[in-house]
């Protein structure tokens, strides 16, 4: 079992080092959106520091929709796909490796870039740590809920915008609680409630997201 | 349903060839056997068979060496550098063992495909269309390696529009079975 997951993790690395696109495109197309907000709003700091947690973790919710979409395709287009259930006994360790890769070089490398983001849209600097801790407890349960909606929609051909269907109002809770938790600090008060929840989320989903996608993506296989 | 009381008896030592005019779901009994269809009957341990389907299942941006480490290790067995090494060998493709797939032309990703089967070492090969992008000597070739499989006690399903020269059973997925 661990030979699978080392193996896979080690493959997982391989193409994100080789495709390296895939990280890079989301984290543009995030820094662009964030800055076209910011130039819709004429740039005025009162109003870019109220709206900022509720832009950042939209944006963030809709980058992470754009990444989700092609995590299965290419190994469903290739065959890849058809070889790991033919051949792993446990395939959904193999799907974990690719979850946990996945969030690495998506959701993790969006908190590391929220805080210049979140500078930009003039949130105080007392704010962004809070902010960090809850999409660093938030970005999971986006990874996990969109990697089940992706493995639904991999067979498709338009299933881009189905996933975004699908996952997005499943995870409005994540994003109530993301922003409550920023805005909170902001009113002074402890957002440790918030941040419990997105953690109970977080848990529940990466314990069931592995068995969850790889019944979907055997479902895909099998149309 | 597309199949209804069929039975094909595969036996050690052969190599069946199936035929059959489009649609007539030669892809789909050879899936079904994989056992990536659903099926009511009795279904093949997957460990023991080595699928090759349309496409190649191989990832573009890896190389053949990375791709079929890969499938050694999701399989559960330890990587074998020397026994990929001889089977991109046999395929001919010994060179290319570090280009990324992607760069290489389809008769050579198939060739790589085709390389699973000596790695893997299974008893049962379900090959769809094996022979699609390769030139006389990958036909020849994967002639070759259907022949030192069935000679040493495998057997291989075959589903082909082009005729299988080591066929030892034809099987014609129209209604009837007609044998060679």
């Amino acid at each position: 079992m661990m030979n699978l997951l080392t193996g896979q993790l080690a493959r997982e690395f391989l193409l994100v080092s080789r495709v390296r696109t895939d990280v890079l495109n989301p984290l543009i197309f995030l820094l662009l959106a964030v800055t076209l907000f910011a130039l819709a709003l004429e740039g005025r700091p009162q109003t870019l520091q109220a709206h900022a947690p509720a832009v950042l973790w939209t944006l963030v919710l809709l980058t992470n929709m754009l990444a989700l979409d092609g995590l299965f395709r290419r190994d469903f287009d290739d065959g890849v796909l058809e070889q790991l259930f033919l051949q792993a006994d446990a395939p959904y360790v193999a799907i974990l490796s690719k979850l946990i890769v996945h969030w690495l070089v998506t959701g993790f490398a969006m908190v590391v870039c929220v805080p210049l983001l979140g500078l930009g849209l003039y949130l105080p600097g007392d704010v962004l740590p809070v902010l960090m801790l809850a999409l660093l407890l938030g970005t999971p349960t986006i990874t996990c809920l969109g990697a089940i909606g992706a493995a639904l929609t991999v067979g498709l051909r338009r299933g881009g915008a189905i996933l975004a269907l699908l996952v997005l109002p499943l995870l409005i809770p994540v994003l109530i609680f993301g922003v409550s938790a920023v805005n909170r600090v902001v009113e002074g008060d402890p957002p440790l409630a918030e941040l419990y929840w997105l953690a109970a989320l977080s848990l529940a989903s990466i314990t069931a997201a592995p068995f969850a996608v790889s019944a979907a993506l055997r479902i895909s296989l099998e149309q | 349903m597309l199949f209804t009381g069929l039975s094909l008896r595969l036996a050690a030592g052969e190599c069946v060839e199936l035929r059959g005019p489009n649609g007539s779901g030669k892809t789909t009994l050879i899936r079904t056997l994989a056992g990536l269809l659903p099926m009511q009957g009795q279904v093949l341990a997957s460990s023991v068979i080595a699928y090759l389907g349309h496409t190649n299942g191989l990832a573009g941006p890896l190389s053949p060496l990375e791709n079929l480490r890969w499938y050694l290790g999701i399989g559960g067995h330890a990587a074998d550098d020397k026994s990929i090494h001889a089977a991109l060998r046999r395929l001919e493709i010994g060179a290319l063992f570090r280009q990324p797939v992607e760069r290489l032309s389809a008769g050579q990703q198939r060739r790589v495909a085709l390389a699973r089967l000596l790695i893997g070492a299974a008893p049962v090969w379900l090959l769809d269309e094996p022979y699609t992008a390769l030139d006389a000597n990958g036909i020849a070739c994967v002639d070759g390696l259907l022949a030192e499989h069935v000679a040493a006690g495998g057997c291989a399903l075959v589903a082909s529009h082009s005729p299988v020269a080591v066929a030892t059973r034809m099987v014609e997925l129209n209604g009837e079975r007609v044998p060679a």
